[in-house]
């Protein structure tokens, strides 16, 4: 059975400080039942990391089926880190696929300033190995920073060789009215950010928001009845690797981005030279060299230079982050893989607006755990 | 609760112990039971000799709960001689003196402290060589 797209929505991410996490749920979901015109859902995947940690509230499966009106059908919460999105929604095309559930929906939502500061920077450490890796003080930030260092000295490159990816994600934000960041970075004034881990800076790290953002999924042959224009899921894969960057052998390397993109490029009958667009998981801009190379648009070590070049714009050979990406459109961890899809969709409808990829009909969406050992991978495309 | 989960981890903490695989041979830390090469049972227990090289490393800036009074400090991966990478503190040298390649050896350091009230977590962080600081 072929699965497609019939409702997206989503919130704007920034720090929406009158807003609760079942309100931003439901906001997100009211726009994509408006958008699929139905309210018949007989499943919820809720992606979410942190509501435990920083808004003490678990359970948001049944809070949120309740909250949106759809108390009584299934519901229950997805978690991968800042992958929770993109696994809840993989969660929705299965469900589908196996035929039991008809119209599922998934939703991503994180509600990241119902607490400031190191508590934050703590409770988001724990995507990391929390006895072997956070126990030691090291951050998100701080493993991506070992991993920017490494890739950095093994390919003899500096900190400037990575500018490409921030200009290009704040330039497409600024078209974005929902991003969280719509100012413009100079290239030159990237190296001078503040520190968070040496060598990553603000300019270099996404910043973290409050946002929701849903996917309604049914089949195909239901989606054309129901929507003018089904985005089909023509592939879905998650694939995993090692929680610590210390237990890999080839550390400046995202083997389940690899295997992952692999399967989901395989599944749709694609090759990454058949790809309009790649929404990635620049959550850092050396997550963002890496994904390209390990999603196969560019060769092992040298992801970098598309951020040079300008293959990454919208005029590109492969643009990315064409809503701001994490970088600018901001980055609500668990909510992140749905709002890359969202984006792909709308450009693959034609309704992206100011940030419209002309002529897209084949989108890649890859969201990434931690230091990627979950990845995520969804085909999306148009007829 | 912390106070048990940290006296779990103290062979670890203290001594470096982890496994070596039966099967392959590889060494294996932090501990993991399943060989991370040939997926082997990896249960024989393996001291590490503490000794080793900067792989990477960050100063942190932006330091999470239990950690903010000792910002800026500096993680790395170390490579031990005998194989692994472990993800440590580096202590007793100044940030901007740690480079790649660096040789390193284990020192047992406090990790943190909760509190002028609370519990004090001990255990490895990595120091410039004494040869090299010698040399
Ligand atoms: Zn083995």
């Amino acid at each position: 059975m072929n699965v497609s797209i019939i409702g997206i929505g989503q919130t704007e991410v920034k720090e929406l400080w009158d807003t609760s996490i079942r309100h931003l749920a439901w906001y997100a979901i009211e726009a994509a039942l408006d958008d699929a015109h139905t309210t018949d859902i007989d499943a919820i995947y809720v992606g979410n990391m942190l509501a435990g940690a920083l808004s003490k509230q678990n359970h948001l499966g049944a809070l949120v089926a309740d909250f949106a009106g759809l108390r009584g059908i299934e519901a229950v919460t997805v978690e991968a880190a800042d992958a929770s999105g993109g696994a809840a929604l993989r969660q929705a095309v299965l469900a589908v696929k196996s035929g039991l559930v008809k119209t599922a929906l998934a939703v991503g939502v994180e509600k990241m300033t119902d607490a400031t500061g190191a508590p934050v920077t703590a409770a988001v450490a724990s995507a990391l190995d929390a006895d072997y890796e956070a126990a030691h003080g090291l951050t998100m930030a701080g493993a991506a920073a070992l991993l920017m260092r490494r890739y950095m000295h093994e390919y003899g490159l500096d900190v400037a060789d990575f500018a490409g990816f921030s200009v290009n994600a704040h330039a497409n934000g600024a078209d974005n009215p929902l991003a969280m960041f719509r100012n413009r970075l100079k290239a030159e004034r990237f190296t001078g950010g503040p520190l968070v881990a040496d060598p990553v800076t603000l300019f270099d790290a996404a910043p973290m928001g409050d946002g929701a953002a849903a996917v309604i999924v049914t089949s195909h042959e239901r989606a054309m009845d129901m929507v003018p224009v089904p985005v089909q899921i023509a592939g879905s894969a998650i694939a995993t690797d090692t929680l610590a960057l210390h237990d890999r052998k080839d550390v400046v390397w995202l083997r389940a981005a690899e295997q992952s993109a692999k399967r989901a490029l395989e599944k749709a009958g694609v090759s990454p030279d058949g790809v309009d667009l790649f929404e990635l998981h620049d959550s850092f801009t050396i997550m963002a060299a890496l994904s390209l190379e390990a999603a196969g648009f560019a060769e092992r070590g040298r992801g970098w230079e598309l951020a040079k070049n300008g293959a990454i714009g919208r005029n590109g050979r492969i643009p990315i982050s064409t809503f701001g990406g994490l970088k600018a459109r901001g980055n609500p961890l668990g909510a992140t893989g749905v709002y890359q899809v969202v984006e792909a969709a709308r450009q693959l409808r034609g309704e992206a607006g100011d940030c419209q990829v002309d002529g897209a009909k084949v989108a890649l969406t890859q969201n990434l755990g931690g230091m990627g050992g979950t990845a995520v991978t969804h085909v999306l495309k148009v007829e | 609760m912390e106070v048990s989960r940290n006296w779990r981890l103290q062979e670890q903490r203290y001594k470096l112990v982890g496994e070596t695989c039966d099967s392959c041979g590889v060494k294996l830390f932090p501990p993991r039971d399943v060989c991370l090469e040939c997926e082997a049972p990896a249960y024989e227990l393996f001291t590490f000799t503490g000794l080793g090289e900067v792989f990477s490393y960050t100063t942190i800036y932006d330091a999470p709960a239990g950690f903010e009074n000792t910002a800026p400090y500096t993680v790395a991966l170390v490579k031990l001689a005998e194989g692994p990478l472990v993800t440590a503190q580096l202590t007793d040298i100044d940030q901007e003196d740690v480079h790649i390649g660096m040789p390193v050896e284990m020192v047992t350091r406090k990790l943190r402290a909760d509190g002028p009230e609370g519990m004090i977590v001990y255990g490895y962080k990595f120091r410039p060589s004494v040869e090299t600081a010698v040399a």
